[in-house]
């Protein structure tokens, strides 16, 4: 016994699981959808996936080194970001609007109110509304294989059809690179909930609403062919597992997930129904973002013994 | 049985297993032995002996300053050396009395045994006092303050805590198994004090044997059960343990009593049925030593007093380097940088690990992933509250209840970026009681 002992306060044993783990967690469990959109879109989609990844990674690197802050690219938030933000560009985009996404994500939704937890919204999707707001053309220009194809939803509400349940479910439909294949995208949002990554409570409880929404309001009343259309032929499966989970972004509380995944339902139904877009996934996750603290102040738990009312001592 | 539990709480790696089946061993310290003064919550006790006096074991050689205080007693026979300030286990330095062991083991005479049936309510509290006896579970509570509630045909249940929830102590299970009988004799004593209760051994289902064990020696005695319990940390945090067998609950500002619960750990309950029906004081316990680093993890009944450092060589000694060791469990123990400390009446264990994973990586910012608040048996938010902390802000803390904290530890655990959620927590919780004991004398 030479050597000084460690004294520090307890606990004096930790859980193995640490941040760059669940980040880990959340590349892996989008590896499916993002083969699935190599496969599906061809090398563009990798060309996009690889530039989007490398702006986010580089920009937090450069921010961080600039700003005299500890370099946390290792913690892979910033991948995750970037590899989020890639499979919601159509695979037509020009491939620099993913950087110009990824530097946005990075730098201003995220550095610059703090970093890592600081950020009220999610960056992936923030860069997307500011890329879908600023290059219109680009982020709505589905083409592959040379042709222009409609995604299921801009033909839904245009012709009133919608594809077949084959195509929607695996995913052989137009749409951004990652958000096509509902199986892909359910093989790794169970993955995210087997391994105690994310709870369940979001992505359902939105979805739920979502459906609940669209069969009142919707016009088909619930004819399953069109809620399903509905469900997996835009942004929804991808948005509400893997988007509106983001824990930064999301309330903390069971309670608070439940009364944010009825928002986020009842908003995506709204926009999909009365807006101009037939998208609104994205538009209603940012939105719910900025609800989150309200949401919080109301569910925050109740202390075991305290009685109702809320006497504080003292 | 439905197993019992409370909301939250952590699964840990229990690490019973290098030590739980190995028998209590009595040993005999040969060196030095140091007696603090206040090895309980409350008054420090006053000594009853001055330098160069030889004391026996057994003797009284500090006496109760007050209500809430506990006296010492010497654990072998010696000459007292002095009387100074020493370091103790928690890490801080306290008044001692130091005695030279003569290595002749020399006792006091022994009271005759008794029988406590014939002995009135005061008689008992009496003994219990008068035996030195504090929470042996950690807290070091005088138990015969416990044990003197304002009204005690009010309290209807007696919890014996077996929950023994901390991980790699064994040394209540080992109680529990060895000596059944003078477990349950102990809690009849105490039941004894309030007309109105019923006895309920807690025992978290890992020791489901020791449970059976125990309901074997219950025998006919209707008013005493087994209840069993889902091993969780901290199953055994008293607030806990009471939720979990009653669904009763209640804040800071109450006590047990309050709810009409008696909460006694299993080893304090062994030493009042020592201190009541043998007239024993309290001059030994057992002590779990263990962990990866030492050479022979066991359960030893140890003299308080005992250095730590005699206690390791006891056990046989470190068979690998340790990298940090701590006084009690690893949850809400405390770390040591010395073992030059003597046993005290709550001291439950010693673990040298050769691993310190504290250590291991750095606080990264929160990415409110709510584990914490999911592990908080108090259901708090600890991620506020540790937020609240570090910028000083005592109204915000306040006002999320950080005062009902019982830093278990459990936010920090499983915190997956690090941080000292607990740290944080514990530190601003005295700065508030502080604040307020001020605002007080004030006054």
């Amino acid at each position: 016994m030479d050597k000084l002992l460690k004294v520090s306060a307890s606990p004096h044993v930790r859980s193995k699981i640490r941040s760059n783990h669940l980040m880990q967690l959340v590349l892996i469990a989008l590896l499916p959808t993002t083969a699935f959109g190599v496969f599906h879109f061809g090398y563009g989609a990798a060309v996009h996936i690889v530039v989007t990844v490398a702006a986010c990674v580089i920009s937090e690197y450069l921010y961080e080194y600039l700003m005299h802050r500890p370099i946390t690219v290792g913690d892979c938030s910033a991948a995750v970001t970037g590899l989020l933000l890639a499979l919601n560009l159509p695979v037509a985009a020009p491939y620099w609007i993913g950087a110009v996404g990824g530097v946005f994500a990075i730098i201003v939704v995220k550095q610059l109110f703090g970093g890592l937890g600081q950020n009220f919204m999610n960056p992936a999707l923030g860069a997307r509304v500011f890329l879908l707001l600023s290059f219109a053309g680009h982020m709505t220009n589905f083409t592959y294989d040379t042709m222009t194809v409609a995604t299921p939803l801009q033909t839904l509400r245009e012709t009133g059809t919608v594809p077949s349940l084959a195509a929607l479910i695996t995913g052989n439909t137009a749409g951004t690179i990652g958000e096509t294949s509902a199986i892909a995208l359910l093989i790794g949002a169970l993955f995210l909930v087997l391994m105690g990554v994310i709870e369940a409570t979001i992505p359902v409880v939105y979805i739920a609403v979502f459906v609940l929404f669209m069969g009142i309001f919707g016009g088909h009343g619930f004819d399953y062919q069109f809620l399903l259309a509905h469900v997996a032929g835009g942004g929804l499966m991808l948005g509400a597992w893997f988007m509106a989970t983001d824990y930064v972004t999301s309330p903390i509380t069971t309670k608070g997930k439940v009364i944010f995944g009825v928002i986020l339902g009842i908003f995506t139904g709204l926009f999909r129904v009365f807006g101009t877009s037939t998208e609104g996934v994205s538009y209603a996750i940012i939105l719910g973002n900025l609800l989150v603290p309200i949401i919080e102040k109301f569910t925050m738990p109740h202390p075991l013994g305290v009685k109702k009312g809320g006497r504080i001592h003292g | 049985m439905r197993l019992k539990t409370f909301s939250g709480g952590v699964h840990l790696y229990e690490g019973k297993e290098l030590s739980k089946d190995r028998p209590i061993r009595a040993v005999r310290p040969e060196g030095e032995m140091a007696y603090p003064l206040q090895q309980h919550i409350g008054a420090p006790a006053k000594p009853l002996v001055k330098k160069g006096d030889r004391v026996l074991a057994g003797q009284k050689i500090a006496e109760a300053d007050g209500f809430v205080s506990v006296p010492v007693h010497a654990s072998v026979s010696g000459t007292v050396r002095t009387i100074e300030s020493r370091t103790v286990a928690s890490g801080g330095k306290a008044a001692c009395i130091v005695v030279e062991n003569d290595r002749q083991y020399e006792e006091i005479t022994w009271p005759a045994k008794r029988d406590y049936t014939a002995m009135t309510r005061e008689e008992i509290i009496g003994a219990v006092k008068e035996a030195g006896i504090a929470g042996l579970g950690g807290a070091g509570f005088p138990t015969h303050v416990k044990l003197s509630p304002k009204e005690p045909d009010k309290i209807d249940t007696v919890l014996v805590n077996c929950a023994e929830c901390e991980p790699y102590l064994t040394s209540d299970y080992r109680i529990l198994t060895e000596h059944p009988a003078e477990v349950t004799e102990g809690l009849k004593i105490i039941l004894s004090l309030f007309p109105n209760a019923r006895g309920i051994f807690a025992v978290e289902d890992n020791k489901r044997d020791a449970a059976k064990k125990l309901s074997g020696y219950i025998g006919d005695a209707g008013n005493i059960s087994v209840q069993l319990l889902q091993t969780k940390y901290p199953q055994g945090g008293e607030r806990q343990i009471i939720y979990a067998v009653t669904g009763r609950s209640f804040d800071s500002s109450m006590l047990p009593a309050d709810v009409g619960c008696i909460v006694q750990n299993a080893a304090t309950v062994y030493s009042v049925y020592r201190a009541v029906a043998e007239g024993r004081p309290l001059t030994e316990r057992v002590i779990t030593v263990t962990g990866d680093a030492m050479e022979e993890p066991c359960n030893y009944q140890v003299p308080i007093g005992t250095s730590y450092k005699e206690l390791v060589e006891l056990a046989g000694g470190l068979a690998k380097e340790p990298e940090k060791i701590i006084n009690g469990g690893p949850m809400m123990g405390n770390a040591m940088f010395t073992l030059d400390v003597p046993v005290a009446k709550n001291s439950s264990a010693l673990v040298c690990m050769t691993k310190d994973e504290a250590s291991r990586y750095d606080a990264t910012a929160c990415i409110r992933c709510g584990r914490c608040i999911e592990a908080c048996p108090q259901r708090l938010a600890p991620n506020r509250l540790a937020a609240y902390a570090e910028r000083n802000d005592k109204e915000g803390f306040q006002a999320f209840y950080g005062l009902e904290c019982i830093e278990c530890g459990s936010c920090s655990y499983i915190c997956p970026a690090r941080r000292h959620l607990v740290q944080h927590i514990r530190r601003m919780k005295r700065d508030v009681l502080a604040d307020r004991k001020k605002a007080v004398q004030d006054k």
